[in-house]
């Protein structure tokens, strides 16, 4: 027998900062690229997450457009709600993302994962970018179910793509959210009931469905602090043109993902054990 | 390199649970696996088998003692240890909404296998693993077989100059054990790796490995070649009388050999048909 044994590579010995930055950009370009293989094996999913957000707008949003009983501006109701359901749509994808995680510690996915020189928090990022991915699939299935139920929303292609850039952003945040859990309850049964639990109230105390200043005042402080208001205004500002101020929607996406991330990666480390 | 490939010295790893009683999994362990060697790590449930590989691939913290693989220690080189490192675990761990071929490719990326060889690489563990011409399939087609020679694959993909198995046959028919060992022989042969594998089947080890270690109650009990194991215990002894030599009648009841840790060996079993 030979022994030929392979040499440690010396670059994974003292890694730095910016070997850290480069490997999670990479890891996150590999997750959503396994996310993209899996949607092109199996596009049924798409379709069966995409009927709850079409029956909200044919449903939903074609009655209380008749109602006119929530003030909306110079927008029907059923263009004011799509970006909030295009919204929901996606964070109902993510937030379900920590559930698979689960699935992944018990089928020893995560563990050989966890064994390959990814650091922690390229894993969370890459995980929730792979929740982008497949949320700003079925966001456009939304897109374009809105389009031919005749919604008044842009059709500049840089809109739409700097729309699934929020939406992307928005999900990932949620993604985290999720994996978060899952790293504190680490059971399959108990984060499903919670993901049930806090889907709700995430998308109702927002201004998915309607403005926040209708909202009763307490109510107006979850909204506040809950990003999924800031997706959805930027999203209307996107695909509506209604008035937002982009940099402070951003700023609260890009720093609830950045937080998120670094708590779920500190959390991961719990499902390994 | 002069260091050997596993160093592992006083190491000891205590769980610690609300309202449990502290659990010691791995107690004052010491031993050594030199290169090329196929060691073997066997005993009961709940021996310590799983917590030590545990230790050694970085999915657990080393709270007292050192590992260290190929002179890195684990603690300190997380990152240099698992890119030295191929993993397959106890459970089915392949993704399978994707082919065979793309689950490979997932980890040469995750192994920061440069493009220009990446396809080479899968091409060659997938033929080794005679897996070629199922490799455009999805792997939730695959057969119990074929899935471990999947996962081999995908731990060989970086070349690894340590290949953790844990529990690699568990489930399989005779045939697809057998073929398991050869390709584990003939990966030994052709890059001359440090192969370091739990099992609790005793002929496994019996052909397999060039030394074995048998722990009972996270502590070391023997440590030898099988024919010295063999021959300590009895001129006729088999394997199987020096493991129940040195496990006896002993039925632990811990965290490792405990319900999860049965359930999920059925599960696997149950998924390999």
């Amino acid at each position: 027998m030979s022994v030929k044994a392979a040499v440690p590579p010396d670059v994974w010995v003292s890694r730095g900062p910016l070997a850290t930055i480069r490997v999670t950009f990479s890891r996150i370009i590999t997750f959503c690229l396994v996310e993209l293989q899996k949607l092109s094996h199996d596009r049924t999913e798409l379709f069966t997450r995409a009927i709850q957000p079409i029956l909200w707008l044919g449903i939903f949003g074609t009655t209380f457009s008749r109602v006119r009983a929530i003030p909306t501006g110079d927008v029907s109701y059923l263009a004011f709600m799509s970006p909030g359901v295009i919204a929901q749509s996606g964070m109902f994808v993510a937030i379900f993302y920590g559930i698979q995680i689960i699935w992944e510690r018990d089928a020893g996915i995560l563990a050989k994962l966890l064994v390959t020189p990814t650091p922690r928090v390229a894993l969370a990022a890459g995980k929730a970018f792979a929740a982008g991915i497949r949320s700003v699939a079925i966001a456009l299935v939304v897109i374009a179910f809105a389009l031919i139920i005749r919604v008044d929303l842009t059709l500049n292609p840089l809109k739409w793509l700097a729309a699934c850039g929020v939406v992307m952003l928005g999900s990932a945040f949620f993604c985290c959210l999720s994996l978060c859990i899952a790293g504190l309850v680490l059971h399959r049964d108990r984060l499903m009931g919670i993901g049930q639990a806090i889907t709700m109230p995430l998308f109702f105390a927002s201004n998915a469905l309607y403005p926040i200043e209708m909202m009763p005042s307490w109510v107006q402080v979850l909204a506040r602090v809950n990003p999924m208001s800031y997706e959805v205004s930027m999203l209307r500002g996107l695909l509506l043109g209604q008035p937002t101020n982009y940099l402070a929607d951003l700023t609260v996406l890009i720093v609830a993902g950045v937080v998120g991330i670094a708590v779920a990666s500190y959390l991961m480390g719990r499902l390994s054990r | 390199m002069d260091s050997d490939a596993v160093e592992i010295e006083h190491l000891t790893h205590v769980f610690r649970a609300r309202k449990h009683a502290p659990h010691i999994a791995v107690d004052d362990l010491s031993l050594t696996v030199a290169h090329g060697e196929c060691f073997g790590l066997l005993g009961p449930n709940g021996a310590g088998k799983t917590t030590t590989i545990r230790l050694i691939n970085t999915l657990l913290p080393v709270q007292t003692g050192s590992v260290r693989v190929f002179g890195h220690d684990v603690a300190h080189h997380p990152m240099a240890v698992r890119a030295l490192m191929g993993y397959v675990p106890q459970q089915l761990s392949i993704e399978s909404a994707l082919t065979g071929r793309e689950n490979v490719e997932w980890f040469a990326r995750l192994f920061d296998i440069p493009r220009r060889e990446r396809r080479a690489r899968v091409d060659a563990v997938l033929e080794m693993m005679q897996l070629t011409e199922s490799a455009d399939r999805l792997a939730s087609t695959y057969s119990g077989g074929m899935v471990r020679r999947l996962e081999l694959a995908q731990a060989l993909v970086n070349r690894p100059a340590l290949l953790v198995l844990d529990e690699p046959t568990v489930g399989l028919d005779p045939v697809a054990r057998d073929s398991v060992w050869g390709h584990v022989r003939q990966m030994r042969e052709e890059f001359g790796m440090t192969v370091l594998l739990t099992t609790h089947y005793m002929e496994e080890a019996d052909m397999l490995c060039d030394r074995i270690a048998m722990m009972n109650r996270g502590r070391l009990s023997a440590l030898g070649s099988p024919d010295d194991l063999k021959r300590a215990v009895g001129p006729r002894a088999t394997l199987e009388d020096v493991f129940r030599h040195y496990a006896g009648a002993d039925l632990n009841d811990d965290s490792e050999g405990g319900l999860a840790s049965v359930r999920q060996g059925r599960r696997t079993a149950g998924r390999l048909g």
